[in-house]
């Protein structure tokens, strides 16, 4: 298990350096003068042009450069706004509990739903049910989300009036951020209402970003389990007498499971994606929509840092995906 | 006796032509009967015809603004004419003849970045799955880095490099789903290459690039087939969300996506506006998963004998 | 009273081009603490009409019987709850693959101790005794490491000896083995067959032997019942059956055995057997000598 983890972490680093090779390169890839990209002045005398050339280090040789901003990288040093002045790691710390808690809740709705809907339509195979959920899940999954999430806006807010379109929560409470989860917040304060008003605003963006991932879940799910049915080890748990449910909620789920996992954790990276439309349309002030407004106000070095640490927390979470592939899979653990 | 007729059977020889029309008379019959299969290639067929006759079809130019007309409902809901059966936008363009010029840049798209990013994932793959070694482990290096960050992502930053419009949106799908294949093709080289007939081949002296091209690939082709599919459906998709996000095919040009976030002002007041692209978006895509899942059982040996 | 007895036993299932027919009104019955094989080549139906007895079929099979008794009670009317109290308890069976039949998720110890829990309603602490005491039965050695292994760590003929301690664990009337030795390497199959033919001795259950091949019968059986594409070809007990063979299918099968082969080829029952059970007008004569 040791060795695993090593060898996963052998295999990380390199791509971790080669994310941030592509995002040194980024800025200097751009049309235009990468001085003035990252500092923000238009215009500049000849002599304020290279007191910032020299001030962002940009005189010297490119390898230099590099390794200048990987060091500073490592040491949590990942730019600075040009739009706001502020350091693009701590604006990353502020908004990221918001996309956490957005991702959090439709992931936990993607693995509620679609594994049992997975299980049922294996086990009833080819019948109605199954039909039905596959045909549900394959409209997800070729689900336009932006789409879905307007769709949802006209009906739910617009018509029905049952959520708010955005924010997340109603400007009515006030309460200091402790964690920067809202539902968390909202309930140290103690403020009357103001947890129903965060999960309210919660509701719709987490239904539209759990979309596709559901969907996903759903269908590997039941082909894993198909796969895992008609095992003979299957065979052998119906004919020790035991019951459907431990048949299959025991014996079969726990290998359908193995795959399952992985394509679970896969779907952290299709979600940091869907959370950048997500967040867009109903205003959710996360890391998706931060970089997307950063895209808009050619605010570079948000984009720069904002990449990396992306990249970085998705191949954390791949990894930690691997450790519990290992957990799950005694073959791997022993 | 019935082992007599297969003897006699195998004795003849079986020309490639024959076996191919034989392989594709039975891949008909796996994929049709899929029911979701064939619908899904109708719709498809549909498109592809609505597309290619865009200006014999569309009642009305995409462009033209009728300024009398704005905002005219559908054609069944009050208010509504059948001159606009789907009504009209913010700015009185017919909706019907945009979604159906709209057609051309999706499927226009889907093929130009799937050829793309197949072609190349091809050879990348092949390349690292038959040297390995450290030309192996770079190329596999790469394709982390690519798929660490989210597609969406990448795509917003190499539109960003590249300057937001159709060509560089295209490209940028492009690279963001061309590691699939290389894995795809990498895994599939590797596993075909230790079998007995590519060592047969490799001793009666075949070339490297004949072994990799013409006596690998082909049985490789399967599982690249059905991933093609569904970079084809993903490709329209990042399409569509480039133009939602304003990054993709600029205005006024009547791309799904384009034309979604010029009416997302309007979701509350004509929900039209809002909902005919995006179903046509959702419908495409549809039809093409469709396909992509009847090849893929179609295709899978290990799924045919239920 | 037979402990098992099935008449005119039929399965089908539905394909693509129609139903076809496994098992063709096949009759058996073993009594208690007697031997049966049922011989035949793959796709002769033998191990389906077994899995229609515990219920292993998929729903889309069907299933007709005029009668399937286990000790006198009939199998088809029980509910699945009842009839699940009867298999894994007085009716076990252990397959062709060892590995395979072992959950890979699971230590084998819980496979065993599922099975005590569930029928015998056994605490954790009499589950652990008694699974360890089965394991020493069967001869696994360190029975209670074991318990804490997962079947991949263990070699095929481990893994068999598992499951027959899973299969025995209740105490069984009868226990069906399905090809029990056919996965294993030739210096195992031997042990485990000594192993079940030893623990059916000592138990009196009564035992079918699924097989094809002819040297598990001679040894291990009282009586054979030969099956061919889903019918049964002959019945007869084992000496009889291989002194003097009624139908033409098991002269063919007994003529295919290695060790009467003559001249320097082996030969296949399809060389001797045209589908006609019954023996032809001097076929016999004939068959042996179209083989010299």
């Amino acid at each position: 298990m040791f060795g695993f983890l090593l060898r996963r972490l052998a295999v990380l680093i390199p791509t971790f350096i080669g994310v941030s090779i592509i995002a040194f390169s980024f800025i200097r890839l751009l049309p235009g003068d990468p001085v003035a990209l990252l500092s923000g002045e238009r215009v500049m005398s000849p002599e304020r042009h290279a007191q910032i050339s020299a001030q962002l280090g940009m005189d010297r040789p490119m390898v230099i450069q590099y390794f200048d901003y990987l060091g500073g990288v490592l040491t949590g040093d990942f730019g600075t706004s040009i739009v706001s002045k502020k350091p693009v790691l701590d604006q990353f710390l502020t908004l990221f509990p918001a996309t956490v808690e957005l991702s959090f809740c439709a992931i936990i709705i993607a693995v509620a739903l679609g594994i049992p809907a997975g299980i049922i339509a294996a086990v009833k195979r080819g019948s109605i049910f199954d039909q039905g959920l596959m045909g549900i899940a394959l409209v997800g999954y070729s689900m336009p989300i932006f789409w879905w999430g307007l769709l949802l806006i006209i009906l739910f807010s617009g018509i029905l009036q049952w959520f708010p379109v955005t924010g997340r929560i109603s400007l009515m409470f006030y309460f200091p951020q402790v964690t920067g989860f809202m539902l968390i917040d909202s309930l140290i304060s103690g403020q009357k209402g103001a947890f129903a008003s965060a999960l309210s605003h919660l509701a719709l963006p987490s239904i539209v970003l759990s979309t596709i991932p559901l969907a996903v879940i759903a269908r590997q799910t039941r082909s894993a389990m198909l796969e895992v049915l008609s095992e003979d080890y299957v065979r052998t748990a119906r004919a020790k007498g035991l019951s459907p449910f431990r048949v299959i909620g025991v014996h079969a789920l726990r290998n359908a499971m193995i795959p399952v996992v992985t394509t679970v954790g896969l779907q952290v990276g299709v979600m940091l994606a869907g959370a950048i439309l997500t967040e867009t349309i109903f205003s959710w002030p996360g890391i998706g929509k931060w970089i997307l407004d950063s895209v808009f106000r050619r605010d570079y070095a948000v984009i720069q840092g904002g990449l990396l640490l992306i990249a970085a927390i998705i191949m954390t979470v791949n990894l930690i995906v691997d450790l519990l592939y290992g957990l799950v899979n005694p073959r791997i653990r022993h | 006796m019935a082992d007599a007729t297969l003897t006699a059977k195998a004795a003849e020889p079986v020309s490639s032509a024959q076996m191919r029309r034989q392989m594709l008379k039975e891949f008909w019959f796996y994929f049709s009967e899929n029911r979701g299969a064939v619908i899904g290639l109708y719709v498809f067929v549909a498109l592809v015809l609505v597309a290619i006759f865009a200006s014999l079809i569309a009642p009305h130019s995409p462009f033209e603004q009728y300024r009398d007309a704005v905002l005219k409902p559908p054609a069944w809901v009050e208010g509504g004419s059948w001159t606009f059966v789907l009504g009209t936008d913010p700015i009185g363009r017919d909706i019907l003849s945009r979604l159906i010029y709209g057609a051309q840049y999706s499927l226009f798209v889907g093929l130009v970045v799937t050829t793309l990013s197949l072609a190349a994932g091809i050879i990348v793959g092949v390349i690292a799955g038959y040297y390995r070694g450290w030309v192996d482990t770079i190329i596999m290096r790469l394709m982390d880095m690519i798929l660490a960050i989210p597609s969406l992502l990448l795509a917003l930053v190499l539109v960003t490099i590249l300057g937001a419009g159709l060509n560089s949106a295209m490209i940028a799908i492009a690279v963001t789903l061309q590691p699939h294949f290389v894995r795809l093709t990498r895994a599939a080289v590797m596993a075909e290459k230790s079998r007995d007939y590519v060592t047969a081949a490799r001793i009666a002296g075949a070339s490297p690039l004949r072994l990799m091209f013409r006596t690998i690939l082909p049985n490789c082709t399967a599982p690249l087939i059905v991933q093609a599919t569904m970079s084809f459906s993903n490709a329209i998709l990042d399409l569509a969300a480039l133009g939602f996000l304003g990054m993709g095919v600029q205005p006024p040009s009547p791309e799904w996506g384009t034309m979604l976030a010029e009416a997302r002002e309007f979701i509350l007041r004509a929900w039209w506006v809002v909902t005919f692209p995006g179903l046509a978006i959702l419908i495409t895509v549809l039809a093409i998963n469709l396909m992509g899942d009847g090849l893929r059982d179609a295709l899978d040996p290990k799924l045919k004998r239920s | 009273m037979s402990l098992l007895q099935i008449d005119n036993l039929t399965v089908e299932f539905e394909t693509s081009t129609g139903w076809f027919r496994a098992v063709d009104g096949v009759s058996v019955s073993v009594d208690k603490a007697e031997v049966l094989a049922i011989v035949g080549e793959s796709g002769s139906g033998k191990s389906v009409s077994m899995l229609a007895v515990m219920g292993l079929l998929p729903d889309t099979a069907k299933i007709t019987a005029d009668r399937m008794l286990f000790e006198g009670k009939d199998i088809q009317s029980l509910s699945g709850t009842e009839r699940r109290k009867l298999i894994g308890k007085d009716i076990a069976m252990i397959f062709q693959e060892p590995i395979a039949s072992l959950n890979p998720c699971f230590t084998v110890g819980f496979q065993i101790e599922e099975v005590l829990r569930i029928h015998l309603g056994l605490g954790k602490k009499e589950r652990r005794a008694r699974a360890i005491e089965l394991f020493k039965q069967v001869g696994l050695p360190n029975p209670e490491e074991r318990m804490n292994a997962f079947p991949h760590q263990m070699s095929g003929g481990q893994c068999q000896r598992v499951m027959i301690a899973i299969a025995i664990a209740c105490n069984p009337k009868l226990l069906i083995a399905d090809e029990p030795t056919t996965a294993l390497d030739v210096t195992i199959q031997k042990q485990i067959l000594d192993l079940i033919m030893d623990l059916q001795a000592r138990t009196g259950m009564g035992l079918i032997m699924i097989t094809h091949d002819m040297g598990v019968v001679a040894e291990t059986a009282d009586r054979v019942v030969v099956q061919y594409k889903g019918r049964k070809m002959e019945e007869a007990d084992v000496l009889s059956l291989f002194e003097n063979p009624k139908s033409n299918y098991t002269k063919a099968l007994l003529a295919a055995l290695p060790e009467n082969a003559t001249g320097d080829r082996l030969t296949t029952v399809s060389a001797f057997f045209d589908g006609n059970p019954e023996p032809a007008p001097s076929a016999g004569a004939s068959a042996a000598g179209a083989f010299a």
